[in-house]
């Protein structure tokens, strides 16, 4: 029922997300590309990169969930705009994130001082990856779950409470189960944000083997001196992409 | 378990004052808008009304300075859709009241049982909602309010969402199961009101314009809606010279005053339609226009403006009708029943 | 696919693809007659060259200087995929020896600039820091450049010859992080250039280290093969290296080759 003439664009379109990622394959040293992705330093970022994107997954949903169900289930003067400002990360640019993040707990950032007065030193650390990756990863979450809560309704949490279940139970024995889908996908869709991040990471955390260098920075860095490596972790990348986004559209359909 | 309701919600125009007795179903009747889903919201605790006082027993629940949370009411609602969890297996589902109430696994379910088999849908216990009908769905519905052991029952419109094939089954259910508790009924199924209340109140425009007796009421409406609800024609005005509002009539009881407000009342079997008003007759003649036609049966239901006339099929073939004919309703003055209001 | 059906499949590819270069076009019309000299410069360069390229502009009539500034490596590599360039001027030997390699130099490179390199502290030095050595300290935050780039390949070079092992905290992709990290009082200390430290004002303090002189970094310059203006190309280059070019140079740090 749609007009034959629109594949013509649909076409290009398609082809023109598509063929980037066909040249990184036609690009890739398929015969080195184990040697390649197995170096010292690709090891180390990979693990770095799934360690601290687990991290700030968790993260973003014991944080990022309350604040859906708030934004979700509540109204507030004023509540339009904190959800504009909680999404900003999703347009900001992350250089940016990472300049904020710098200016809030670095040394000489708001928290700096009281950080180190505890001791907390997160410039140059592997807490300092984690934070960024947590600050542009969590609207994905927040969006996803807040979306589900909204697409829910609060029918059956009525229902429940005039079973006699409290709030609590409430929340852990519906909600949760309810939202349950959209929790798999947000938090896939921010582990996905997390494996990606660059801009904030080298802003805020800097880049150092095993500590800060995560798997983009390490492509980064290795694009100036050995490109067949760097060409081989970026399909490294596109591959966990393709199968983050699979599994996002499983916990999806599974709604 | 006695309720005794009475709220204000302004920006609804809502302002109900109505009681329960122990053990009494209170039919609650009215048009969409009425404010029916206001009082049960208000009753079960999701609004606060601008001024009033909820007590259930001798339990404040909703007063100045008080507010009963919903969970803490023991006030059970069963809605037009069913609302069973989705996660959860129906045994599971019924449970949940119990286990809220903090009943162990095993008595939780033991209960649950129990409820499945008062309602007849003991088989159901290890399916999901999704693999149960309407009907059955609705049966586990409310079994699961019911093991919540509440003192007040609120169903709205249980049977609204159902088809008409399981509703006899279904009110039978009910009528056992809600006999000996307090319940508030909202529906506008005259059957319901007639086989499950004790009492109905009608609401109108966020008032309750009409309260007492299932029977009496359905058989002397004094509101439109609730002429309308038990099948019956009304007319209101004032009572003058044998008429109210130009349609003569016998009184029943106590003849109103001369100018007092009065109501009269005719089923549609006793009009008979004419095309052309008939010469010299004694009865009432009320010229109207057709807005509709029914079929009933053997009968047609011809509505024209807001009354109605039930005729045989053939005198509908032979009166030639359609909407916009104008027609002449006629009713013997003793076919009307006046009474005042 | 038919014949027809891929002709129009074409037709709109390439009209997709003239759509953001007639917009870019455009730009470069406003000018009216003038002609455009395009530099692909080490960002280290930046504001020094883009006074030579006003002084350049107030000399040739009708010339307009455009410049790319970014690391040098980057912008070899842009060249080798085809930009525009018509001068290039490198932060190092090794990335216009590869320009050179790829056949794309449109004459001998010539260096007109050194650099050496200096460390960059936060106003007030905070850690402390005097010499090299100091680098070496447990808890003295170093961020350098990582050794893949000039001024971390440099960084090691110093490092090695003073016999000092620094543990950086963070190795940054260009000199700009390096510098970024410290500005913010993040790092007590950054390993960068003379020029960086001069060109950032009151935001460092340089502190100037004797084996600094050992690794001197050399900036060359050479016209790109396949300039439309040659002639422009090596005028832009002595004005670089002629006493004008050279004072600028030195103003902002740079030494004499």
């Amino acid at each position: 029922m749609i007009p034959r003439w629109l594949y013509a664009p649909a076409a290009v379109g398609a082809a023109f997300v598509l063929l980037p990622l066909v040249a990184i394959a036609a690009r890739v040293e398929w015969t080195d590309l184990f040697d390649l992705v197995t170096s010292q330093a690709s090891k180390d970022a990979l693990w770095l990169s799934l360690r601290t994107s687990a991290i700030a997954t968790l993260l973003c949903l014991l944080f990022g969930t309350p604040m859906a169900v708030v934004l979700a289930r509540t109204s507030f003067p004023g509540q339009g705009v904190v959800r504009s400002l909680v999404l900003l990360p999703l347009v900001l640019p992350p250089v940016v994130g990472g300049i904020a993040l710098l200016y809030t707990f670095g040394r000489r950032g708001l928290l700096g001082h009281e950080l180190d007065v505890l001791g907390l030193q997160v410039a140059f650390s592997t807490t300092a990856v984690v934070l960024a990756q947590t600050f542009v990863a969590m609207p994905f979450l927040v969006v996803s779950i807040e979306g589900a809560l909204r697409t829910a309704g609060q029918r059956y949490e009525v229902a429940a409470a005039s079973l006699g279940a409290r709030p609590t139970t409430v929340f852990r024995r519906v909600t949760l189960p309810l939202v349950l889908p959209g929790l798999v996908s947000g938090a896939v869709l921010a582990f996905a944000r997390s494996l990606g991040e660059f801009g904030a990471t080298i802003t805020f955390a800097g880049s150092l083997q095993g500590v800060t260098r995560t798997l983009p920075l390490e492509i980064y860095q290795l694009r100036e001196t050995d490109v067949d490596a760097a060409v081989a972790l970026s399909l490294v990348l596109v591959v966990v992409a393709v199968l983050v986004i699979g599994l996002a559209r499983q916990g999806r359909s599974a709604a | 378990m006695n309720l005794r309701f009475e709220a204000v919600v302004a920006d609804r125009g809502v302002d109900v004052t109505l009681d329960v007795a122990d053990g009494e179903t209170l039919a609650v009747l009215g048009p969409n808008g009425a404010g029916k889903s206001t009082l049960l919201e208000v009753a079960a605790g999701l609004l606060r009304p601008d001024r009033g006082r909820v007590t259930l027993d001798d339990r404040e629940l909703t007063a100045p300075g008080t507010f009963v949370p919903t969970h803490d009411r023991r006030i059970a609602m069963l809605a037009q859709d069913p609302l069973l969890f989705p996660h959860l297996t129906v045994l599971e589902n019924v449970a949940f009241g119990p286990r809220s109430r903090g009943a162990g696994r095993r008595d939780a379910h033991a209960a649950a049982r129990h409820w499945l088999g008062e309602v007849g849908a003991a088989d159901l216990a290890d399916r999901r909602p999704g693999q149960v009908s309407g009907g059955q769905a609705q049966r586990v519905a409310l079994a699961r309010a019911l093991a919540a052991d509440p003192v007040l029952l609120l169903l709205d419109e249980p049977m609204a969402a159902l088809d008409v094939a399981v509703l006899p089954a279904l009110r039978q259910t009910l009528r056992r199961v809600l006999a000996g508790r307090t319940v508030v009924l909202v529906t506008h199924d005259v059957l319901d009101a007639l086989l499950l209340a004790d009492r109905v109140v009608v609401l109108e425009g966020g008032r309750v314009v009409e309260a007492g007796p299932t029977a009496a009421v359905l058989e002397r409406p004094r509101s439109a809606f609730a002429a309308r609800i038990a099948g019956l024609n009304l007319v209101s005005g004032s009572w003058r010279d044998g008429a109210v509002g130009g349609v003569r009539g016998i009184p029943v009881g106590p003849e109103p005053a001369s100018g007092a407000p009065a109501v009269a009342v005719f089923r549609p079997s006793a009009v008979s339609v004419f095309r052309e008003a008939p010469g010299g007759s004694p009865r009432n003649s009320l010229p109207v226009t057709v807005t509709d036609l029914e079929p009933r049966g053997d009968q047609v239901r011809i509505r024209a403006d807001h009354l109605a006339a039930d005729v045989t099929v053939q005198s509908a073939a032979e009166l030639d009708l359609a909407p916009g004919t104008p027609v002449v309703f006629a009713v013997k003055a003793s076919e009307v029943a006046v009474y005042g209001t | 696919m038919t014949r027809r059906a891929r002709g129009v499949l074409l037709g709109i590819s390439l009209a997709v693809l003239a759509l953001p270069s007639a917009s870019c076009g455009s730009d470069d019309e406003t000018g009216g007659g003038t002609t455009t000299l395009t530099v692909y410069a080490a960002a280290s360069l930046t504001s020094t060259f883009e006074e030579i390229g006003r002084r350049f502009e107030a000399e040739h009539d009708g010339v307009q200087v455009k410049f790319s500034f970014g690391g040098s490596s980057d912008l070899v590599a842009q060249i080798q995929n085809g930009a525009p360039a018509d001068v290039f001027a490198s932060a190092d030997t090794a990335n216009m020896d590869k320009l050179v390699a790829a056949g794309l130099d449109g004459g001998d490179p010539q260096d007109f600039a050194t650099n050496v390199l200096e460390i960059a502290v936060p106003p007030g030095n905070p850690a402390d820091v005097h010499s090299f050595q100091d680098l070496a300290g447990p808890d003295v935050k170093v961020v350098v450049c990582a050794p893949e780039v000039p001024c971390g390949a440099a960084t090691s070079q110093v490092a090695q010859r003073a016999g000092v092992t620094v543990h950086p905290v963070s190795e940054e992709q260009s000199v700009t992080d390096v510098l970024g990290k410290v500005t913010s009082g993040e790092a007590d200390a950054g390993v960068v250039y003379v020029t960086d430290v001069l060109a950032a004002g009151d935001s460092v303090d340089g502190i100037e280290f004797p084996e600094s002189a050992e690794v001197v970094n050399t900036y060359p310059i050479a016209p790109v093969e396949g300039t439309d203006d040659p002639d422009l190309a090596r005028e832009f280059i002595e004005l670089v290296l002629g006493d004008a070019g050279q004072h600028i140079l030195q103003d902002a740090g740079f030494g004499q080759p």
